[in-house]
């Protein structure tokens, strides 16, 4: 009993060691600008750049297959950033999303609600509560404003509303997010 | 010698592990749908198999019979395996990152094989010896790759086929795959062992 306990055990320690030496020893760098890039973005993993995730898109950047100006979520703040780490001139964004990012929540109207569940698949985040025949409802807090349940719901009943900014709603934006890099910036600027 | 050879070709087609002894049917129906992904989904398991017969082997030889443990074996060699394809896996990504690209989702994929843990059980069950299992392992490593490739062609040229509608898809695929199997024992007899 206790000897097979113990050689399990020292079996598993030893492939333990093993790995964790490989994993230092054959580790590899990964490419540190698509790094520095997937951090800048807004990691609601939305797809709308046309790339599977924001980690993709980040690589297809660094690599220059992909426009800076391409992540509706995140807005003009998010290209502005990457356009400082990579060094490049910044781009407009397209269409409507030009000028600030649109900073909102998705918001349920619960009367016209049918309790499809297909938003909540839709939603990349899991904001969207709910189950069948019950109407749902966005955890605000963790809604990004990412709109993709805006399009496959049937009947059409997710608005975007977009926050205003307030003292109430009002915080410092996280440091490294393209929010504080473009405040940075903006600061900067102004003293220069 | 011609043992070894018997063994080869005993893996290899009489006892194929997927079609005859129906072992590791989930990457065969899973990753055959196109040849390139079947070819990478082979070399990758012809690595783990023929390691993993090896270190099981070793594992079992010198670990497991000294201690009087072996009622462990199985979990024993779950943890070899899991161990050896997440090393291979650090290993390859380091040393030659284009096979890393071919065999890419694959490798990890290969943990969860069952003809991996079968591979390594049988050697035990049949008693055999570091050369034999080596060769056992490889063979049947071998044997998948052979039906693996053939299924995966046979499954590109299905698709421009003209199947009946209810037939189509998985339906026609597992008819496939049963057919083949019929085939496949066809070389019964073949070795007598």
């Amino acid at each position: 009993m206790l000897t097979s306990i113990l050689v399990i055990s020292g079996l598993a320690a030893a492939f333990g060691l093993l790995l964790g030496y490989a994993s230092i020893r054959f580790h590899v760098e990964g490419n540190p600008v698509a790094d520095k890039l997937d951090t800048l973005l807004p990691q609601s993993q939305c797809g709308q750049c046309g790339f599977p995730g924001c980690r993709p898109f980040a690589e297809a950047v660094a690599s220059g297959e992909a426009p800076i100006n391409a992540c509706p979520p995140g807005g003009e703040d998010t290209m502005l950033a990457l356009a400082e780490t990579l060094g490049v001139d910044p781009m407009p964004m397209g269409e409507e999303d030009a000028g600030e990012a649109v900073v909102g929540v998705a918001v349920i109207d619960e009367q016209e609600c049918i309790g499809c569940t297909i938003c909540i698949k839709a939603c990349p985040v899991d904001a969207i509560l709910g189950t069948t025949r019950q109407m749902h409802t966005v955890i605000a807090s963790e809604c990004t404003g990412c709109q993709l349940c805006i399009e496959p719901c049937p009947v059409d009943c997710i608005t975007l509303e977009s926050i205003e900014k307030t003292t109430e709603t009002w915080s410092w934006a996280l440091p490294g997010s393209p929010e504080e890099i473009a405040f940075t910036a903006k600061v900067v600027e102004n003293h220069a | 010698m011609t043992e070894f050879a018997l063994i080869l070709i005993s893996t290899v087609l009489v006892n194929n592990f997927v079609l005859v002894k129906f072992l590791g049917l989930c990457p065969f129906l899973g990753v055959s749908s196109k040849l390139e992904t079947a070819i990478g989904m082979s070399f990758a398991t012809t690595f783990v198999l023929t390691l993993v017969s090896i270190c099981s082997y070793l594992v079992n030889e010198f670990l497991l019979i000294p201690f009087d443990i072996e009622y462990l074996r199985t979990i024993a060699f779950i943890l070899v395996i899991a161990a050896v394809v997440q090393f291979t896996e650090m290993v390859m990504h380091k040393t030659s990152p284009a096979l890393y690209q071919l065999l890419g989702i694959f490798l990890p994929l290969i943990t969860t094989n069952c003809a991996v843990l079968g591979v390594a059980l049988l050697n035990v069950q049949e008693g055999h010896g570091f050369i034999e299992s080596l060769l056992y392992g490889f063979g049947a490593a071998i044997g998948f790759s052979l039906v693996m490739v053939l299924f995966a062609a046979v499954r590109e040229r299905l698709d421009v086929a003209d199947v009946p509608a209810p037939f189509k898809g998985s339906a026609i695929a597992l008819i496939t795959a049963g057919l083949m199997s019929m085939a496949f024992m066809g070389f019964a007899g073949l070795v007598s062992a």
